[in-house]
């Protein structure tokens, strides 16, 4: 059995550093199993969140070798031998302690997003071919890996202009449900901060559910906001119609 | 004494799995002022990782299901210990429940005429599990977590109940803290419902989460409630064995359910030998009627005249084939056996089971689509649970209800595969509707004394004062080599004696535990409380296997072999005498009616 060096951040809001572990290694282990051996062994007040360990929940974000991460998804067999492990908290939300933080300021973003709004008279008939790239948004465990890599939020600390890629994700699954008629375009455009995004895709690379968040949920919103504010031709009939 | 922030709610909800968001939406629903406490961040619990499939007799694939069928399978398959009335409302209230998930947002997989599509799915009769892919379980509680959002319900993220506190014989609160700073938190409320899910992680080899401590089994028991059926602990017939690091974890039903194969290490698919009696007529009798089946499904026929595979068989049954296989020195390399689906065109299997492809991918280097998977019984689920009213979901002790695994009564001896989903929904709407009727009952808050509270603060602070005692870690890990040993998948009276005296051992030294660190996210800290709460629920396994001497359902006594007719009749409960003693007594199935019992007698000719 080999042994991984591992530097995992230790501290808290007031600040702190990386501390050195030595961690056993066997077969199949992820990081979150060399953590817990890190918590069994040595430091038993190591702060971590985890539910699931099996890529299911989206609890244990973080950042291992600088690639936002779910630890549990993270073998130890991909790091060469003598490669030193580094594991960090998220960057993009404040620090609680260790490799927890708060990411509360996502449940604010999805309470302002106008929920599911059937047609009254639905029927209730829906096909397969017309669900599909509503489940693919579903998908989303909300590992938040994408509002951690998203420029927008993690260079710019724009989190008071621009909800982030998951609750683009969120309006998108709405929007493009077949029974739904809300209209969530005003929010994208006046505070959602759809124009923020410039598409660098960072957030769907990271994506542990392979969702396509740029080219199947964000560009189509994006299009239609153009389609509702910017198209000069609806421009000018809406001037010429409009009633005021 | 420490300082405590006060909230005060008609109705307070402990646990936000599907049943806790299920009860909250509906108290709340009632015009009721609402608090939700979850120990994880929301949308994070157990529900999350449910696979395969809500049963409920929608008969949108196959028009013969009704809830009399579903009624019957769920005591068939609980080997008629169920308290029926609630396996007659789970059946009965089932497709209304998962209509109402539709109407909130959930998106099932389609039929080709646009309804919600069933899967087959182990002792049930019919095609009869609502599904997405292979992750129901997230659908779920999302869809109920979006709804519950926007419902004015008050929601305590990271929160940990450690006791339940009273007025006399009624509830009046409870008494916690937030895992982000260690600040105390003391809930006042005129009703409370429990819905904290299993206790899994008293075990080493288990496909539950971190949260599965048993909490509101404890909570319950120290409150004064009853909890039934705590012998009965069901060992999921398929989690993942290799790699050691991901052992345990699930490896949905629905493979079975869409084909696939258990076969040994001579290619033998043995689950043929292995169905009982009883139930035998129910499944294809060889491989070349399973094999028509399977055309049947694939050619995605609503309906077909062949009988399913036998590995559609009930998880007690599958677990315990699968184990004595393995113990033959029929197994495979990593001490499994084998689950084949790559028989089946990739896409089609990437497309049902995604979710199991990628862990497969990414955690042990296996395509499914190209060879077969090695799995072994990982315990799963605990039918025994908190005894409820069935219409109204209160325990014995007023103002105190239960909903969801925490429960017990609904799935008996053992569970079928799909009624945990629907058991979330059903129930938890019931204990929603329970709870605000008895808060509307009640003329005041409660009254709760400072003696409580500051007990309760030195319970919590009182392994800081022993930062030298035993690691918590390492008395988890004692406690995994006793439930292991003593009360897994097959039980005998002297392993069970040797249990039950370490745990008296461990109960000593679990007193003793100590941590080190601050208050602040301090999962050490966590852990001494968790460890009692698990205490109390494999004490509850082990007395209770201990007093069942014969082998039904998950029950399975290597020196009781045997189901015995005349033990058919009783619940085993377990309950706080007082000095740290737990109390067991028999107590009686209520008598059926008879339109009830007529549906048990009918017998179908099941095909699915």
């Amino acid at each position: 059995m080999r042994n991984a060096q591992m530097r995992v951040f230790r501290g808290d809001a007031t600040g702190g550093d990386f501390k050195e572990y030595t961690v056993p290694v066997e077969d199949g282990m992820v990081v979150l199993d060399a953590i817990h051996y890190i918590q069994r062994e040595i430091d038993p007040d190591l702060a971590v969140r985890w539910n699931c360990k099996a890529a299911k929940c989206g609890s244990c974000s973080a950042e291992v070798n600088g690639r936002p991460s779910l630890m549990c998804k993270s073998r130890m067999e991909s790091f060469a031998e003598g490669e030193i492990i580094f594991v960090e908290p998220l960057r993009t939300f404040p620090l609680m302690r260790d490799l927890v933080t708060d990411v509360s300021w996502n449940y604010e973003q999805n309470k302002r997003i106008k929920p599911f709004t059937p047609k009254e008279d639905a029927k209730w008939v829906m096909y397969q071919e017309d669900v599909e790239r509503v489940q693919e948004f579903r998908k989303c465990i909300e590992c938040f890996l994408c509002q951690d890599v998203c420029h927008v939020l993690r260079d710019h600390d724009r989190k008071d202009a621009f909800i982030g890629p998951r609750f683009m994700v969120r309006v998108a699954s709405l929007e493009m449900h077949p029974l739904d008629q809300g209209d969530r375009m005003k929010f994208l455009h006046d505070e959602g901060g759809v124009g923020f995004c410039n598409i660098t895709k960072c957030c769907s690379e990271v994506c542990p559910e392979d969702i396509h968040i740029t080219d199947n949920a964000i560009i189509p919103l994006k299009e239609r906001i153009v389609d509702d504010y910017y198209d000069p031709i609806a421009k000018f009939f809406k001037t010429i119609f409009s009633k005021n | 004494m420490s300082n405590y922030e006060i909230r005060e709610h008609d109705v307070l909800v402990i646990g936000a799995g599907g049943a806790g968001l299920r009860a909250a939406i509906e108290a709340s629903a009632q015009g009721l002022k609402v608090g939700l406490v979850c120990k994880s961040l929301l949308g994070k619990a157990h529900t999350v990782m449910a696979e395969g499939g809500i049963a409920a007799a929608m008969a949108t694939v196959d028009a013969r299901d009704g809830w009399q069928t579903h009624f019957r399978d769920t005591m068939i398959g609980g080997k008629y210990l169920n308290n029926w009335r609630m396996a007659q409302l789970h059946a009965q209230e089932a497709p209304e429940c998962v209509n109402e998930l539709e109407r909130w947002g959930a998106v099932f997989d389609r039929t080709h005429d646009g309804k919600i599509l069933q899967r087959a799915f182990g002792g049930h009769t019919y095609k009869r599990l609502c599904h997405v892919g292979d992750r129901t379980g997230l659908e779920l509680i999302r869809t109920l977590q979006d709804k519950g959002v926007h419902s004015g319900i008050d929601v305590y993220m990271e929160c940990t109940i450690s006791r339940l506190l009273k007025d006399g014989d009624k509830i009046a609160g409870a008494f916690g803290y937030f895992r982000e700073d260690g600040r105390y938190i003391l809930f006042k409320a005129k009703a409370i419902i429990l819905a904290t899910g299993g206790v899994g992680r008293a075990f080493s080899v288990t496909s539950n989460s971190w949260e599965y401590t048993a909490d509101g089994h404890a909570l319950a028991y120290e409150a004064g409630a009853d909890l039934i059926d705590m012998e009965f602990v069901q060992f999921h017939p398929t989690g993942m064995v290799w790699p050691p690091g991901v052992r345990g974890i699930l490896v949905t039903e629905a493979v079975r359910g869409e084909g696939g194969k258990l076969r040994n290490s001579d290619g033998e698919r043995f689950m043929f030998k292995y169905l009982p009696e009883a139930t035998k007529a129910d499944y294809a009798a060889d491989e070349t009627e399973a094999e028509r089946w399977l055309e049947d499904t694939l050619a995605g026929k609503l309906r077909t005249d062949y009988r399913r595979p036998p590995e559609l068989s009930t998880r007690d049954n599958v677990a315990r084939a699968i184990y004595t296989e393995v113990k033959a020195g029929r197994g495979s390399p990593h001490g499994g056996v084998f689950l084949d689906i790559s028989y089946q065109p990739a896409d089609r299997v990437r497309k049902k089971l995604p979710s199991m492809y990628h862990q497969f991918k990414d955690l042990a280097d296996v395509d499914i689509t190209k060879g077969p998977m090695e799995v072994g019984p990982t315990m799963h689920y605990i039918m025994g649970g908190i005894k409820v009213d069935a219409d109204t979901a209160e325990s014995k002790v007023p103002g105190l209800f239960a909903a969801g695994e925490c429960s017990g009564g609904m799935h008996g001896a053992n569970r079928l595969g799909g009624n945990s989903l629907s058991d979330l929904i059903v129930f938890g709407r019931r204990a929603g509707r329970g709870a605000a009727d008895y808060a509307a009952r009640q003329s005041g808050l409660p009254k709760i004394s400072d003696a409580e509270v500051k007990a309760a603060i030195d319970e919590l602070e009182a392994p800081f004062k022993r930062a030298s005692g035993p690691n918590p870690y390492k008395l988890q890990l004692k406690m995994h080599e006793i439930a292991g040993s003593s009360f897994g998948i097959f039980r005998e009276e002297a392993d069970m004696q040797k249990g039950l005296a370490d745990l008296e051992k461990l109960k000593e030294e679990i007193k003793q535990v100590g941590c080190s660190g601050g208050k602040n996210y301090n999962p050490g800290w966590h852990l001494c409380r968790d460890l009692s709460n698990m205490l109390i629920a494999v004490e509850a396994i082990g007395r209770s296997a201990q007093s069942r001497k014969e082998s039904r359902g998950a029950h399975s006594r290597l020196d009781f072999p045997e189901t015995d007719d005349n033990l058919g009749h009783e619940n085993t409960a377990v309950s706080h005498a007082g000095g740290g003693q737990m109390k067991l007594v028999k107590t009686p199935l209520s008598e059926m009616p008879a339109e009830l019992k007529d549906l048990l007698k009918k017998k179908e000719t099941a095909h699915a």
